[in-house]
């Protein structure tokens, strides 16, 4: 997934990010990754259907290695749920839209 | 709800779609190519393809599936991104249902639904997931740098992946429940050149274990003696289950495990209704038949279609 309707984020502004009281999800992928590419219109629809319900964010695997490595990331595409910073749930793999719902719900 | 009619609908945007929807939209066909993902199938997961003619050098899946769907695209082809939830074929035009509630028509059908990873079904597999478990050398083997790692299976995605993680992965162990390979010969003659990769035959994982991630594996030969190995992660290449979850199995009198029969020339049971690609049944499933059969179903399609009309 490599198209501007989710927004990048970085190693840096990650912890800022999270940390909110609005719920985020976060779409850890890589631009050598099929599956990730797969799963990208799904993470884009979401983005817009929960606009300022749910943040939902990208981040570039191969450009950040701080943050996967911190959450034990071994696989993509994986989506982490936070909430106050804390880990909802997350889930790993090109799976479909009503499971990103169910996911995302879990936080609302 | 308002129907949205075309003459022809092709289910699934892998290697067997994507040629029918270039016939398709050649032939000047009305038709819709319905997929819930990205264009290109099981070939995204696919790190290099050697064996699909036409390019002498390869060239990685992600690309192949780029290009088939360009070429498509130059000719009209006409896609939705959508989720279909379920298939009427007793009704007349047919009938498909999306996620959303909207309907679909058509007069011919080409199923190209594909195939998904099959799973070992042991303990700590589920668990693990994206954890040290994989299906997909391409994706997660950056994530393996200088570590062990254990690729189950003997066909040619397993040997050929395994040869891809040796890229990363200090040592790559390939566990198969038989003593010889099924892969192609020249795939699996690169594997046993490979100082990286180390074989254990006759054997089987039968758990998976680890606190936080996978540590390591269970293992049982065919004499029954059990042993454990120490590994990073386990990439499982096994083969593949039919994505049929949406399909009416008893009205396409599916079989060896939910994968559609049909006749030479795609057509399956139901008058109109045709199948390509990994969800046919069949034995050989490599790209080059699957785009094949995309072709041969639009073809068949075309010849039904005027027959309707005439």
């Amino acid at each position: 997934m490599a198209s501007d309707k989710v927004q990048s984020i970085s190693d840096d502004a990650f912890k800022a990010t999270i940390s909110s009281s609005i719920p985020c999800l976060v779409d850890f992928w890589a631009p050598w990754c099929g599956p990730c590419k797969a799963i990208g219109p799904v993470v884009e629809d979401l983005a817009e259907e929960y606009q300022g319900k749910v943040t939902i964010l990208k981040m570039n695997v191969d450009d950040n290695p701080v943050t996967p490595g911190q959450f034990g990331i071994r696989a993509i595409p994986t989506l982490i749920l936070f909430k106050n910073g804390e880990i909802v749930d997350q889930i790993t793999g090109a799976v479909g839209k009503k499971q990103l719902v169910d996911l995302i719900n879990k936080a609302l | 709800m308002k129907t949205t009619h075309h003459d022809l609908i092709i289910l699934g945007a892998g290697p067997a779609g994507l040629s029918a929807g270039l016939y398709a939209a050649r032939a000047r066909i009305d038709h819709l190519l319905i997929e819930k993902g990205a264009a290109g199938g099981q070939i995204l997961l696919t790190d290099w393809i050697d064996n699909y003619p036409g390019f002498p050098d390869g060239l990685s899946g992600f690309e192949l599936a780029e290009k088939m769907e360009a070429q498509a695209r130059r000719f009209g082809l006409n896609t939705l991104t959508a989720n279909v939830i379920s298939i009427n074929l007793l009704q007349t035009p047919k009938t498909l249902t999306l996620e959303d509630g909207s309907e679909f028509s058509c007069n011919t059908l080409i199923l190209c639904t594909g195939a998904r990873a099959r799973r070992l079904g042991v303990p700590g597999e589920i668990e693990f997931t994206g954890k040290g478990v994989s299906y997909c050398a391409t994706c997660d083997a950056p994530f393996y740098r200088d570590m062990h790692v254990a690729v189950v299976g003997g066909g040619n995605s397993a040997v050929q992946e395994a040869a891809h993680l040796t890229k990363f992965a200090s040592r790559v162990t390939l566990i198969h429940r038989r003593d010889a390979l099924r892969a192609t010969k020249i795939v699996q003659e690169r594997a046993f050149a490979n100082d990286r990769i180390d074989f254990i035959w006759n054997s089987q994982v039968t758990a998976i274990e680890g606190e936080k991630g996978v540590e390591r594996l269970r293992l049982r030969d065919t004499a029954g003696q059990e042993s454990t190995l120490a590994v990073d992660g386990i990439f499982i290449l096994i083969g593949v289950l039919p994505n049929n979850e949406i399909l009416p199995l008893q009205l396409l009198k599916a079989e060896d495990g939910g994968f559609i029969p049909t006749d030479n020339e795609t057509c399956t049971a139901v008058p109109g209704v045709f199948a390509a690609g990994d969800i046919r049944n069949k034995r050989v499933r490599q790209i080059v038949n699957a785009a094949g059969e995309g072709a041969t179903a639009v073809l068949t399609a075309e010849h039904y279609l005027n027959n309707l009309n005439s």
